[in-house]
């Protein structure tokens, strides 16, 4: 806190608002966070990367749940493109069946129904599509479908203390059950092409230059929005047990609390964070197909918070937006080289920086690679590179621990 | 079943692919004082104290604590009926201060939503400033806990569990690996928590036994070998036999 009388006092609350301590800290990287995501951005990029640039931002939406349920709930779930998927798709299910009102679709054998239906010789609407025609059902679809497979998933796993490496394959498993799920009832879900050709969101093109600036301010709202909600989970009493929970589950449970419903509370919050993303993404890129559902996009997902940081709500929003453009790039000069990138990035981030980005501590880091330089490139003695002092490190990823 | 004892422990067993680990058990513990149970190393001891807190489930027997049976429910119930229980290996939250490990133990707003809306009164504060203390840790508060030295690690273990009141305090080897100044100190905290509440201490250091308890009992391959004051335990020949000769 400054001493000098002559700042004015609001300048100083100002001050000690932003600096100072870690939670000041924190309020000076949302405020950065938001001027980035709402002025920067919007200033200067053209609206085709803007756009991109809003895609990436729903990933982000799956790294802020991943940073409360992996990073300090110790959680890890492979599958959280179930729910950006199924959130994704009951948008996409709404906004397909605006695009296939009766007009549009007359040249097909059965107007009024999707075209992926038509070509698959469905004749009706299939019963669970039907109360998609509602917007209002379908934003607390959204919300409330992935959210009641986590509660079902989170209930038979953590009541019967499954946990750790055993969770995470089976939300893999569910990942991958769900996309051949989609993938193989074409004629219900669109399957491997997704649902596409969507246009009007209640007769707002979506499509056009100004929706998709509108759509990507909406979106960074959100985000910034979760952002906030986090950072007072993250702040309460409740992040310190789920920090309590990651490191010494059984402490925890000695303790009184009831842990199997604490974990279940935050999984489900995690995946109405990845469904909001998955709704923003259809509503952003026009599309949602059975590719964001499965095990490589979830383990994606993932990658992108750990690369960033995954104790750090905004370590893992940068690294989630990183991960992407790396992604595009690679795609585009190098294809063949993405797999062998995200694996090797997975790798260094555990062995070699576990808080991710957000807990390298630059001057340490330096001096462990000036080290390493001066002993010609043999091991340091101590432990790992780079990693904060003041950040609990992350327990390593043997088999029966948990990652 | 009167109601004389606090714990009431009767034919409990449990066996873990035919070896019996506990086998027909039956003790008694008082609602006061400081009751210490020993024995040597395989004797079931820690299972004794799994078995009470729901950790493990017996294959036989019964747990009634305050009349109503234990067993069958789950641990963090069991915690909030006034049970507490302390590792054997110091169990506190490296990564948070004192006061937060204290705060963490307080017995209220334990759902996910109450600690996500919990707020700090003056009425806790008030309450974990006591408890620290008592456990010798009141100038260390807003330090964090892996600063701390392993005796001092004990304590605030123990103050987690004081904070919480409970009627029965079950430790696991509470002075193992601390100094004997440390001991001092311990004995002294336990012996004054015991007025008001049971403490029962597993414990092998029998000099610290000796000092601070009222009643011991000793166990061998989970069975009971012989109960009494102090004096007649290490006089007893069985016991002499159990712990001496093999």
């Amino acid at each position: 806190m400054s001493t000098t009388s002559t700042k004015p006092p609001v300048l100083r609350r100002l001050a000690s608002f932003f600096t100072g301590s870690k939670q000041s800290r924190e309020n000076l990287s949302f405020l950065v966070l938001s001027v980035l995501l709402l002025a920067v951005f919007p200033l200067c990029l053209d609206v085709f990367r803007l756009n991109l640039v809003g895609k990436y931002l729903t990933y982000a939406f799956v790294a802020v749940g991943l940073v409360l349920c992996w990073g300090y709930g110790g959680i890890l779930s492979l599958g959280q493109g179930v729910f950006f998927g199924l959130g994704g798709y009951c948008m996409a299910m709404f906004l397909k069946l605006e695009a296939s009102d009766p007009a549009s679709t007359s040249i097909q054998s059965t107007p009024g129904i999707p075209d992926f239906m038509d070509w698959n010789q469905l004749t009706a609407l299939p019963a669970f599509w039907v109360p998609f025609r509602s917007f209002p059902f379908t934003v607390v679809a959204i919300l409330v479908v992935p959210g009641a497979l986590a509660f079902l998933l989170a209930t038979a796993m953590f009541k019967r203390r499954v946990g750790g490496v055993y969770f995470a394959i089976i939300t893999q498993a569910i990942a991958a059950i769900l996309s051949i799920l989609i993938i193989g009832r074409q004629g219900y879900t669109g399957g491997v092409n997704g649902i596409t050709d969507l246009k009007t969101l209640l007769g707002w093109d979506i499509r056009s230059d100004s929706a998709k600036v509108i759509l990507y301010y909406l979106n960074a709202v959100l985000l910034l929005g979760g952002v906030a909600l986090g950072l007072s989970l993250v702040r309460s009493k409740l992040g310190r047990i789920l920090l309590a929970l990651r490191d010494k589950e059984q402490r925890v449970l000695f303790t009184g609390y009831d842990v199997a419903t604490i974990k279940r509370a935050v999984f489900v919050l995690a995946a109405l964070y990845a469904a909001v993303g998955g709704a923003m993404f259809t509503l952003q890129v026009g599309f949602m197909s059975p590719s964001f559902v499965g095990i490589v996009p979830s383990i994606e997902m993932v990658i992108g918070a750990a690369i960033g940081g995954r104790s750090s709500l905004f370590g893992a929003i940068y690294g989630s937006l990183l991960m992407n453009f790396g992604k595009s790039y690679f795609s585009e000069e190098f294809p063949e080289l993405w797999l062998f990138v995200i694996g090797s990035l997975f790798v260094a981030v555990v062995m070699l920086f576990p808080e991710g980005l957000a807990g390298i501590d630059a001057p340490r880091a330096l001096r462990a690679v000036k080290g390493f330089l001066s002993r010609g490139g043999k091991r340091p003695a101590a432990g790992g590179l780079g990693v904060a002092p003041d950040v609990a490190p992350a327990p390593s990823m043997t088999p029966g621990g948990t990652p | 079943m009167n109601n004389e004892y606090l714990l009431q422990i009767e034919d409990l067993s449990v066996s873990f692919d035919g070896f019996k680990a506990v086998d027909d058990l039956t003790l008694y513990f008082a609602k006061e004082g400081v009751h210490a149970v020993i024995g040597p190393n395989g004797a079931g001891k820690t299972t004794l104290l799994d078995l009470i807190t729901g950790r493990t489930r017996p294959t036989k027997g019964h747990v009634r604590f305050k009349g109503a049976e234990l067993t069958g429910l789950r641990e963090y119930q069991i915690v909030r009926r006034g049970v507490g229980r302390k590792f054997q290996t110091p169990s506190v939250y490296e990564s948070l201060t004192v006061f937060e490990n204290l705060e963490m133990a307080f017995p209220d707003k334990r759902s996910w939503f109450s600690a996500w809306r919990f707020r700090r009164t003056p009425q806790i504060v008030e309450r974990v400033e006591q408890v620290a203390e008592l456990i010798y840790l009141k100038d260390r508060l807003h330090e964090r806990a892996e600063l701390l030295s392993h005796g001092q690690k004990q304590w605030l273990e123990i103050g987690a569990l004081l904070i919480q009141d409970p009627e029965l305090l079950l430790l696991d080897e509470p002075v193992a690996g601390m100094s004997v100044a440390d001991r001092e100190k311990t004995a002294e905290l336990l012996s004054g928590l015991a007025k008001g509440r049971a403490v029962v201490v597993v414990e092998h250091d029998m000099d610290f036994v000796k000092k601070i308890s009222n009643h011991v009992t000793v166990l061998h391959q989970g069975r009971l070998l012989a109960e009494g004051k102090m004096d007649a335990i290490q006089k007893n020949p069985k016991v002499v036999e159990v712990y001496l000769g093999h």
